[in-house]
């Protein structure tokens, strides 16, 4: 390996012309590092920019500005059979008129590989992917699960650096999806080979990520761990998308090193001791944060800071959760509650009208910039 | 099941539909065994076979070849013979050419934006949809124009005179056949996925093997119907032809035109049906051909 990053994007712009003659930026200066041997996801709603970005590092599309660096190496306009990276494409791009032996050896033939040594890797690929025996059939003839195996493999048969995936996920079922998941997670482990997955469904970023880089209108929203993603969110877009949160608006009252006090003027109340990220000052407007399982109802007035009075609107029972809606003051809140317990006694629910404590921890508790 | 197919009403539509299509071929294949020479009213098969041809008045009584007399006529008459080679060469050439152009216009075309993609485009039915004859006339005044000019200028003499013939036929079969194979191909590209080609570079195949090994392959077979059609439309072109052909380039339906202003004879019934045999194998086959292709991709 010659470089710390087995993809680099550095400031990377791309535009296109729409049909109207207008010019869009679908990649607006997106800089990120991909470790060698990470699994890194781009996750974001269609028309992010994720899949344009996947894109220019296979070299379908060039930059406008900025570059791509393959292991160091700047790409400029190398076209995409001079990348040592390969795809993982959303409709699997299988060769119909090929049979899966001839898919796979494509890639090989092209590296001008002798037969014998084809015969070998084609065999091991296969086998990687537990398509054993198969490869006479042709695409057609296979299960959407058995394409995806056959894409898979067609690319991996080539043993890249950087395995490159758009959502290749995204038309099997649900449980064969996380099937899949975990699969392709142990094979990415067991291979060592850096992943950059694309995809649009946050359970699938957090299931198999070691980082994701959270899009949206062609920017990165915020880059980090799925732990770091999900409980500290730094935007309000990353709060909404990923999970669910309830938002509430306010005005920082005091503040200390790293601490603050925020006035939350829809609940009529102050919410203290809540971690800041930096550069918030006193008299901003902010927006606290929190998720409705880290809120906890408590049925009488605990000695705690943080504890608010609330109306019970509606609860829903949904099986592992129960959602309780709450009315603090006009400000409605929602309250994700685990059923630990059995709920057949239907007196287990909270009542519609039923007065309740909330409390905020503060820990769970996460400050947004407003914007 | 469906009331309306046992309707008496579709069989009989059926029917007369047949009729009406097959009718005309069914009476040309009998009358190339018609007994009479003038060949207006049907006399009846040629009888015997015989050592040598029996006539009396217009009617063939016996004949080496008995019934397929007229068959053995066609065989020894050397003008059929130049004139279906010429039809097969002209066919052949303008065919190969105008596919491959037609095929490469169809792929500019669905693939790349350029500012003159509309007139392109429409320049592509122009051919299609203006008359024939205004074509031919056309092609006429700028082949004799251009060919004047440059026997005048280059002082050319002799042989070495440009003049209609087989080039011309051939060029101008080509520039009416282009624009049929382009519009087929062009519609049997709109499914075409451009991710197999990426797929074909992703997997380190430059621009030339993704087109020969991936991209030909998955067209093929809009092309192949795209150079049936216009083989067909260059077997059986009339018009065109008989504007711009000269000595030595007479296709076989200009030579049918030349036998019908002197005598209808049932030779050119017999030419007629030899001409729908091989038409009819030719299709048989390429149908054959194309279900074995689908089967595979099953």
């Amino acid at each position: 390996m010659t470089s710390e990053f087995a993809v680099e994007m550095r400031d990377v712009v791309k535009k296109f012309i729409t049909p109207e003659g207008n010019e869009m930026a679908a990649v607006d200066h997106v800089t990120m590092q991909i470790k060698n041997g990470e699994f890194f996801s781009m996750l974001g709603s269609s028309g992010c920019g994720k899949t344009t970005s996947l894109r220019m590092v296979a070299g379908f599309e060039w930059p406008t500005e900025g570059e791509v660096y393959i292991e160091g190496k700047a790409m400029g306009h190398t076209p995409p059979f001079q990348r040592k990276v390969n795809t993982v494409f959303q409709n699997y791009a299988l060769f119909q008129h090929l049979t899966v032996y001839q898919n796979l050896a494509f890639g090989l033939e092209m590296e001008g590989a002798k037969e014998d040594e084809i015969k070998k890797r084609v065999g091991r690929a296969l086998e990687m992917v537990q398509l054993t025996g198969m490869d006479r059939r042709k695409p057609k003839q296979l299960s959407g699960g058995q394409q995806q195996r056959v894409a898979l493999a067609r690319a991996l048969v080539k043993t890249p650096d950087v395995l490159l995936l758009d959502e290749p996920l995204g038309a099997l079922d649900l449980k064969l999806r996380k099937e899949m998941q975990l699969e392709l997670k142990a094979l990415q482990q067991q291979l060592g080979i850096t992943f950059i997955y694309v995809t649009h469904d946050q359970e699938e970023a957090l299931t198999m990520s070691d980082r994701i880089a959270v899009m949206s209108k062609g920017k990165i929203q915020q880059l980090g761990t799925p732990v770091e993603i999900y409980e500290r969110p730094t935007n309000k877009f990353v709060a909404d998308f990923i999970g669910e949160s309830n938002f509430l608006e306010g005005k920082i009252k005091s503040i200390s090193q790293n601490e603050a006090s925020v006035f939350v003027s829809s609940i009529n109340a102050e919410v203290v001791g809540l971690p800041i990220s930096k550069g918030l000052v006193k008299g901003e407007e902010v927006i606290v944060s929190i998720r409705p399982e880290k809120i906890h109802i408590a049925e009488k007035d605990a000695i705690n800071q943080n504890m608010f009075r609330a109306t019970v609107t509606n609860t829903v029972y949904i099986g592992v959760d129960t959602k309780v809606f709450v009315d603090v003051h006009g400000a409605k809140l929602k309250v994700w509650e685990q059923n630990r317990i059995s709920r057949l006694d239907p007196k287990s629910f909270y009542t519609v009208g039923q007065e309740v404590w909330l409390m905020l921890l503060p820990e769970n508790t996460i400050v947004l910039r407003k914007d | 099941m469906n009331p309306f197919r046992r309707s008496p009403f579709v069989l009989t539509a059926a029917v007369l539909v047949y009729i009406f299509l097959y009718a005309p071929i069914i009476g040309l294949v009998l009358y190339s065994f018609n007994a009479s020479r003038a060949n207006v009213t049907f006399e009846g098969f040629i009888p015997k076979y015989s050592d040598r041809i029996v006539m009396e008045g217009s009617l063939v009584k016996s004949s080496p070849c008995g019934p397929f007399h007229w068959y053995c006529e066609l065989a020894k008459n050397n003008d059929v013979a130049e004139a279906a080679g010429n039809t097969l060469t002209i066919a052949f050439i303008a065919t190969i050419i105008s596919t491959i152009i037609g095929t490469m216009a169809a792929l500019a075309l669905q693939r790349y934006n350029f500012k003159m993609k509309p007139f392109s485009q429409l320049s592509l039915y122009i051919p299609i949809v203006i008359p024939e004859i205004v074509m031919g006339i056309g092609i006429l005044t700028l082949f004799s124009q251009f060919f004047g000019w440059v026997n005048e200028t280059f002082n050319l003499v002799g042989n070495a005179r440009l003049s209609l013939g087989m080039a011309t036929v051939t060029a101008s079969h080509i520039a009416f056949m282009v624009p049929f194979v382009a519009l087929v191909v062009q519609a049997r590209l709109q499914g075409f996925d451009k991710s197999y080609e990426e797929a074909a570079m992703d997997l380190g195949a430059n621009e030339w093997i993704t087109f020969r090994r991936i991209t030909f392959p998955i067209i093929l077979p809009g092309i192949m119907s795209g150079a049936l059609l216009a083989f067909t439309l260059s077997l059986d072109d009339f018009v065109i032809t008989f504007f711009t052909n000269g000595p030595g380039s007479t296709t076989l339906p200009i030579y049918v035109y030349g036998l019908l202003r002197r005598i209808i004879t049932p030779q050119v019934n017999a030419l007629s049906t030899v001409w729908i045999l091989v038409v009819f194998i030719a299709v048989l086959l390429l149908q054959i051909l194309q279900n074995r292709e689908s089967k595979d991709h099953s």
